[in-house]
């Protein structure tokens, strides 16, 4: 191998503007980024229980891919969802009420942190089964080719899901039959503590997902317009008919994968690593260069975001409590009364 | 011409009944559709769906890959986008590979989303042993998915029931599993001109009687008609109640035929341990004590893995000759045969 000499770049003469709604996918990885330090607090503080799935580090991919949505298609997620709500719409005092376990949360205090669901805005919600939520939106899809619809399914599953059965089932059975689905790959390198390489005898996943016969890429996870460029043109393409999409997004969660989690199992050095490419930062950073960030108006961001944090976390705490009494409700649908 | 008004009663299998209540609900709602594997093509695996592709076309009768997991999932989410899909599995043994999805998804999703979410499939699968298949196909699982709450589970025994439970089955707006014992298919009979929609919240009395409740469901109906039939020979007269739907159980009816009857058996063809047919004697136990004369009976299977050799699998399943004797064993010696003295009754008798 001969050493190339590696070409002196010449410096641009004017960073290139970013479109006009960029700013609004920092403020929307900042909202995630904000919210969830807010959700460690409350959980040292035992407000917040359970189970609770950091999303620090992935923010681009949610804001990325649920950019290239409309409001008609469908969104499936995973434990780590919050990221996914927020970007989806789901209101932060919707998410907040449900992790302190309020009748006011988005799923009246029946899921908590991993199960967020919000039917109005097509949210199919948290499954904390690594896959589960695989077959599920193949079901969704599938309802919109038989019913004619043009809508798409998109779901977010981890590497994890991809040593899944149900990955490889669903994977297939959507290239079979051509369904109008966007697979989501988030790729943070680790299923709970075990390495992806530890895991998959093959790790170059977009690969693998191209032998059932899908359009399929891998794109920089950790820069929001990479991603959301990716998912613009996948979600064309299942518009388009030309059936399901595969994104792997290369990401990596900066924070333990749970709450329970001492974070053993990797580098702190490859932790800093992935910092120095934080999406938040990254983004943040070409705005300032091209001008379109001042330090008064992400001030002024962090102000707006911090207030509708903490009127989240008020109400959430003035919401009352599901009554026991309803303990048995929605173990099934209501009978209708017989007139 | 067909005949526009059915005759008194028409011959029939329970095979073609249950085709008959798939063609009527693929033409009565055209959110309905039936997948499964080898359901279009091959006319379903036991031959149910027979002709129905020709019929409906290949997106309403959908042949799916063999992947369990993945097609009861996708019933389930085409659910919940306003479909009502009819999933089959071919057989119990197979819905192993789906219960992640049956139970995490489809019996959870309207409590864990707080109402939001609720999951109106119809899940098909044959249950059952008997017929030599050996330790992975005879399977008589729907004892463990009666356990689960947010399921409705269903086990018609009977051709009306077969030809008329799918109906009130998709009209339910949460999850049904509907099983099927394999040993059902052939049977033929008549389908009676009165037969309509079954009542799904209710067990039925087949038989009635004044002896002893026998209570059973499914591919066991047959042998504890036949039981009761034998025992009727003996002067002793059976109640068969068929329970029909398995979750959840009608403990009325269980305790109005328990209050007649003061003697109960239960018999089912899952394994003993935990089974269904403990449920229920716990129940009766528990809510029915003192009409109660014997101590609840239970017909279970062997706690083996099905063997394969005839006789093997003859012993291991509930048979007429074990139910009729746990029924005698309930009721007892005649109490005036009893020994030689006044009967025991008087000896208690008020002066």
């Amino acid at each position: 191998m001969s050493a190339t000499t590696p070409r002196a770049r010449k410096p641009r003469a004017r960073p290139k503007k970013q479109p006009a709604h960029v700013p609004a996918l920092l403020a929307s990885m900042l909202r995630i980024r904000r919210f969830e330090e807010r959700c460690v607090e409350l959980y040292s503080a035992a407000r917040i229980r359970g189970f609770m799935h950091l999303y620090i580090g992935e923010e681009a991919v949610a804001v990325g891919v649920v950019e290239a949505l409309t409001d008609e298609d469908a969104v499936v997620s995973t434990y780590r969802e919050h990221g996914h709500a927020l970007a989806r719409g789901v209101p932060a005092d919707a998410i907040m009420a449900e992790m302190f376990g309020k009748a006011t949360g988005c799923s009246r205090g029946r899921g908590g942190s991993m199960h967020l669901f919000d039917a109005s805005r097509r949210f199919y919600g948290g499954n904390a089964i690594v896959g589960g939520g695989l077959p599920l939106a193949a079901g969704l899809a599938l309802a919109d080719r038989i019913a004619g619809r043009n809508r798409v399914t998109c779901c977010f599953f981890g590497d994890g899901a991809f040593a899944e059965g149900e990955f490889h089932e669903t994977a297939n059975l959507a290239a079979l039959w051509g369904l109008p689905l966007l697979l989501v790959c988030e790729n943070n390198l680790y299923a709970m503590g075990t390495a992806l390489e530890r895991a998959q005898a093959q790790t170059d996943l977009a690969m693998r997902a191209a032998s059932y016969g899908m359009v399929s890429w891998a794109v920089d996870g950790m820069d929001v317009l990479a991603v959301e460029d990716a998912a613009r043109r996948a979600a064309e393409g299942v518009r388009a008919g030309s059936g399901p999409h595969f994104l792997e997004m290369r990401t990596y969660r900066f924070r333990a994968h749970s709450m329970y989690d001492p974070d053993r199992y990797r580098d702190k050095a490859e932790i800093e690593r992935w910092k120095e490419n934080d999406p938040v930062e990254r983004l943040a950073g070409r705005l300032r260069q091209s001008g379109e960030l001042t330090d008064e108006a992400l001030a002024e961001l962090e102000q707006r975001v911090a207030d509708e944090i903490d009127a989240a976390v008020h109400s959430a705490e003035q919401a009352p409590e599901e009554p026991v009494e309803d303990l048995l409700r929605y173990v099934t649908s209501p009978v209708e009364e017989a007139s | 011409m067909p005949a526009t008004g059915d005759p008194a009663e028409r011959k029939t299998t329970y095979r073609e009944a249950m085709r008959e209540a798939l063609r009527d609900a693929l033409r009565a709602d055209e959110r309905v559709f039936l997948m499964g594997e080898d359901v279009g093509r091959y006319g379903g695996c036991f031959g149910v769906s027979l002709g129905l592709l020709e019929e409906f076309g290949p997106e309403r009768v959908r042949d799916a890959p063999l992947s369990e997991s993945a097609f009861v999932g996708a019933g389930i989410g085409a659910a919940l986008a306003g479909m009502r899909p009819i999933v089959e599995i071919m057989t119990v043994n197979f819905s192993l590979l789906a219960l992640d999805q049956i139970l995490n998804n489809a019996a959870t999703l309207l409590h864990m989303s707080g109402g939001q979410l609720p999951v109106p499939i119809v899940i098909r699968m044959t249950t059952g042993a008997g017929r030599q298949l050996a330790a992975q196909h005879s399977h008589s699982l729907e004892g463990w998915y009666a356990h689960i709450p947010g399921l409705r589970v269903l086990a018609p025994a009977t051709i009306a029931d077969a030809r008329y439970m799918l109906a009130p089955a998709l009209a339910d707006p949460d999850p049904v599993l509907i099983f099927e014992h394999g040993g059902l298919y052939n049977t033929s009979g008549d389908l009676p001109a009165d037969a309509g929609p079954v009542d799904i919240d209710h067990a039925a009395i087949r038989r009635p009687g004044t002896d002893v409740s026998l209570i059973t469901y499914g591919g066991s109906l047959p042998k504890v008609l036949a039981a009761a039939d034998d025992l009727a020979r003996g002067g002793i007269s059976a109640e068969v109640v068929d329970l029909r739907t398995l979750r959840p159980l009608d403990d009325a009816t269980l305790a109005g035929s328990v209050a007649r009857t003061h003697r109960a058996v239960v018999v089912d063809e899952g394994w003993r341990t935990g089974s269904l047919a403990a449920e229920i004697s716990a129940r009766l136990t528990e809510n029915n004590f003192y009409d109660l004369d014997a101590p609840v009976e239970r017909v279970c299977s062997a706690e083996v893995p099905m063997p394969y050799a005839r006789r093997l699998e003859e012993a291991a399943l509930p048979q007429v000759a074990g139910i009729v004797a746990a029924a005698r064993r309930a009721v007892g010696p005649e109490p005036f045969t009893v020994g030689a003295g006044a009967p025991y009754q008087d000896g208690k008798a008020a002066g």
